[in-house]
């Protein structure tokens, strides 16, 4: 018997259970495969900061949501059509999202009345009929699995850890995917612990099997590859691409690459990746503190290494005081914030743009620096190569903005040959630029970037430091025409870098929008999508997203004011809208949203509709 | 290997004139850091090492203008934050001597954490701490250093504040290397430098430093001949003071005490072994000065020993590839990918 395939065009799978279930490495697999499989995908993993909650509560729950199609896809995914309940917690607290008659998927042994009790239900939902709305399918997975593992000799609850990979092969049956790939991933994953291995390949091949010898599912899936530009691909996620990025724009500048970090959710991750990269000539310091970090990067910098450092909200309150230092220094510096919820330690795993304000203002006296965002997961490998090469151009500290959504979240990468990337001239000076022999530091180039001279080049010694400086010569200087005339350079250096700026470009298909809808950083795809969803419903609505919030591109404002009505959806309160309201003098409408978690097309859609009916006219 | 052992040696002589900026100094007239200033000057040259490769951090002060005056690389940087900047330049490039310059409060109150960790993982700095047991700058605040009761600006009923002593911390650091000198003995001065500059790994050297306007006079007892105040600290030799009268013993309990040399055996003192790898006679030694009044107080080299190097250690695991864009195309390209036609 051959259960019949369905073709779909997208699908969205969520997968839920406590912490230690697996839930990351399941939905990680699955994704691979998908990439595989040549479907465009975009994840949203959503883990407790807890490293362990208590077992089978809501606030142990951990899930990982999979958004692959057939076709281009920005986001991953408004509600689920396949949930993947692990346990009554999973179930409680993803119901309310999955799509009706939508696929449930619920491990039927952890059901148990105390299970069931923890998290509020009087009976068992598997069995009371409320979820007669939903395909569900109940299953003893946990029994199923020690069953299949029963010839390795585990005991009951270790055998019963490997039902992530049952429920993972019962889904590869499911969307019709090859189980090589996840049985090599095994292989290489616990080479070293051959009994764990073998366990957890019989767990996956029986869930598999089970798939293909019951009559449980009337159907099997499968979903088309997505038509994408020629090329080789790897998935990646956006501190990967980072950490790959920052290593790209160190080799393109020539410089070792100098990483100052202290661990800090949700960046802590390009602190690992780049630790790993030791053989790629990758210095990295784990410092006592956030302070002890960016100081580090910053004598690295001054040694003429690359210097990095990466951090999120908290960390970056704490490094403004150097970051203010290297701007009086005019020293080059990368300084990435991966935005977390905040403030205080607010809601470390999850998401929020709400760093804007702090990035661009938050620190003392006069104190401007480029400030620039990614987009998307993989774009964080070019907005990585781009804060560096402002930095190291104009001699200055940048702000990279990068967010947990995008951090942890993975899509498919067109791997970019390193070739075709131009290089980065760093031009250290070497020889004297004053009169008689003399090396003047706070002299400028037409860009007003100073000379930078590396500690080791002869008859260029000089002193730099926090103390204003006098133009030229960089000796201490407390006269008030100069510090006016540096306090003016030093914003004039950096406004100046929107000479390197491309303009702000506008995506309207019609030529006829009223309404025109401004992102920033990970908004990108959400706004997109809900463009897609707006057109689709007869609209017209016009996009564009900065890369670059300080300067911002020079057709910025003329863009906004060609316009009826601007909205600017945030997950924050209106920090960009406030930010462009006061440069512009445009009335922008700001739509926030901040909830810990990336602003979904299902809600922006309908809000841009309302918008722009509102407006009448052009519809 | 000594501390000084990666940097290119100076191909033609250089004097002491070479390492004088054209900065005008700007201390108080009368200031203890003349003296160590002078005593830099002069030591540097002997160093032998080439001027651009000396680079000096500092984080804010009286002491941390250091920099501006000596004709070499160097950086004034942010209040207690200069062992952690000049950890990335030393982390950065093994061909510099870095060398640190700090106040009491720099890098004993704001800058605490970046001293204990700086000294904890050995990174091959030299840390010149100035203390003068009072905030300087900032117009004559008690300082981490000042005695119990001070009456300042800012205790005006006395500090109630316990003082450090900045060798027990170091020492409890696990620092490898750490001294006290004074000011005005430059001769020990320069000695106590030499030998920090040419220790491999963070070496720590106290510098009793006289603030004329705000702490006039804190080191007064120390600064006569043969001052009973003075505990000489010198390698291999019995540990006594005040023209030899009296000596550091053993008691009963395992402590150190002071008697009059008359009354003990001779083979009962205590014999200064600064490169002994246990820390706990030299810390034992720190706790003979008297943290209030500095009516005794030991001066000259604690500890020396040799530890593995941070930055030595970091730099052993970081291998740069031959071909560097080669290497890198590999790892963006990973092991699992697709193509599409």
């Amino acid at each position: 018997m051959s259960t019949p395939v369905h073709t779909l065009d997208r699908v969205v799978i969520r997968f839920a259970g406590d912490s230690g279930d697996g839930m990351q490495l399941t939905g990680d697999r699955f994704t691979s495969d998908t990439a595989n499989a040549g479907n465009d995908f975009a994840t949203l993993p959503n883990f407790p900061a807890e490293i362990r909650a208590p077992q089978g509560t809501i606030a142990g729950v951990s899930s990982f949501q999979l958004h692959f199609a057939g076709a281009d896809i920005k986001t991953p995914g408004d509600k689920p059509d396949v949930l993947v309940a692990m346990n009554p917690a999973a179930l409680r607290a993803n119901l309310g999202d999955l799509k009706r008659g939508g696929v449930l998927l619920a491990d039927s042994h952890e059901f148990t009345k105390r299970n069931l009790a923890k998290v509020g239900y009087q009976s068992n939902p598997l069995e009371d009929g409320s979820l007669a709305d939903y395909q569900l399918h109940a299953l003893d997975l946990t029994g199923l699995t020690v069953a299949s593992v029963e010839s390795f000799g585990l005991g009951r609850k270790e055998a019963s850890r490997a039902k992530n990979m049952y429920a993972l092969g019962l889904l590869t049956w499911l969307y019709s995917r090859p189980e090589a790939h996840t049985l090599e991933f095994l292989d290489r994953r616990f080479a070293a612990k051959p009994q764990i291995r073998d366990s957890n390949k019989a767990a996956f091949l029986a869930g598999h099997a089970y798939g293909e010898t019951t009559e449980t599912f009337a159907v099997r899936y499968e979903i088309p590859a997505a038509p994408a530009p020629a090329g080789t691909y790897r998935q990646i996620s956006g501190n990967r691409a980072l950490a790959l990025g920052l290593m790209a724009a160190a080799v393109k500048a020539d410089l070792p690459l100098f990483l100052g970090a202290y661990p800090i959710t949700p960046a802590s991750d390009v602190l690992h990746e780049l630790s790993k990269a030791k053989n790629q000539g990758v210095t990295t310091f784990q410092a006592e503190d956030e302070i002890a970090a960016v100081g580090a990067a910053l004598g690295a910098s001054y040694a003429g290494a690359l210097g990095v450092t990466t951090t999120s909200g908290p960390g970056m309150a704490l490094k403004s005081e150097t970051i203010s230092l290297a701007i009086m220094l005019e020293q080059p510096l990368v300084v990435v914030d991966v935005q977390r919820a905040g403030p205080a330690t607010g809601m470390p795993t999850k998401t929020e743009q709400a760093d804007l304000f702090q990035s661009l203002y938050g620190r003392h006296g006069e104190a401007p620096l480029p400030v620039i965002a990614a987009q998307s997961p993989a774009d964080c490998f070019d907005a990585a190569i781009e804060a560096t090469r402002i930095a190291l151009r104009y001699r200055t500290p940048v702000i990279l903005l990068s967010d947990g959504y995008l951090a942890n979240g993975a899509e498919p990468w067109l791997i970019p040959d390193l070739a075709s990337i131009e290089p980065i001239e760093v031009g250290f000076a070497t020889e004297p630029n004053g009169p008689d022999g003399t090396f003047l530091p706070y002299a400028r180039d037409e860009r007003l970037a100073r000379p930078l001279a590396v500690p080791g080049t002869p008859g260029l010694e000089h002193r730099i430091g926090g103390i204003e400086k006098g133009d030229g010569t960089g000796n201490v200087s407390y006269d008030p025409d100069n510090h006016e005339k540096m306090v003016a350079l030093r914003q004039a250096k950096v406004d100046g870098i929107v000479r390197d700026i491309p303009d702000l470009v506008v995506e309207d298909p019609s030529g006829g929008a009223d309404v025109l809808v401004l992102g920033w950083g990970s908004t990108w795809g959400p706004i997109g999508a809900a463009a897609t969803r707006v057109r689709n419903a007869g609209r017209a609505v016009a996009t564009a997203h900065l890369r670059h919030l300080n300067p911002m591109p020079a057709n910025t404002g003329e863009v906004l004011r060609r316009y009826r009505r601007v909205i600017v959806p945030e997950m924050n309160l209106g920090q960009l809208a406030t930010v462009l309201r006061a440069t512009y003098l445009v009335d922008v409408k700001s739509f926030s949203v901040v909830r810990g978690l990336p602003i979904s097309p299902a809600e922006l859609a309908p809000h841009l509709i309302d918008q722009i009916d509102s407006l009448g006219g052009n519809q | 290997m000594t501390g000084l052992a990666q940097v290119p040696l100076a191909l033609t002589p250089i004097n002491r004139k070479e390492f004088v900026s054209d900065q005008e100094v700007r201390w108080c007239p009368g200031c203890g850091d003349y003296a160590v200033l002078a005593a830099f000057q002069s030591l540097m040259p002997q160093l032998g090492v080439r001027r651009e490769n000396t680079v000096i951090v500092s984080g804010i002060g009286c002491s941390s203008r250091f920099p501006y005056y000596v004709d070499s690389y160097g950086m004034h940087s942010i209040h207690g934050r200069a062992p952690a900047i000049a950890s990335g330049v030393a982390l950065a490039r093994d061909d510099l001597a870095v060398w640190v310059v700090t106040g009491d409060g720099d890098a004993l109150s704001i800058g605490g954490n970046h001293l204990i960790h700086a000294l904890r993982r050995n990174v091959n700095i030299t840390i010149m701490l100035f203390n003068n047991r009072i905030y300087g700058l900032t117009k004559g605040q008690f300082s981490p250093t000042s005695e119990t009761g001070k009456v300042t600006k800012s205790s005006p009923a006395g500090s109630v504040d316990a003082p450090f002593n900045p060798v027990a911390l170091a020492l409890g650091a696990g620092a490898t290397f750490v001294a006290r000198t004074i000011d005005s003995d430059r001769k020990h001065l320069t000695e106590v430098l030499t030998a920090a500059v040419n220790h491999r790994g963070a070496s720590l050297v106290e510098i009793y430093q006289n603030c004329p306007i705000f702490n006039d006079d804190a080191f007064a007892g120390l600064k006569e001949p043969d001052s009973p105040a003075v505990v000489p600290l010198v390698d291999g030799q019995p540990v006594t003071f005040a023209g030899g009268e009296q000596a550091v013993v053993r008691s009963g309990d395992g402590t150190l005490i002071v008697r009059p040399t008359a009354e003990v055996d001779a083979g009962d003192i205590v014999v200064h072994d600064a490169s002994a790898d246990d820390p706990s006679v030299a810390f034992q030694l720190a706790q003979l000065t008297a943290n209030q009044d500095l009516s005794r107080s030991p001066i000259g080299i604690f500890r020396s020993v040799d530890r593995p190097v941070f930055d030595d250690e970091a730099r052993r695991q970081v291998h740069m590839p031959d071909d560097r864009s080669a290497a890198l195309q590999e790892l963006i390209t990973g092991p699992d990918t697709w193509t599409v036609a």
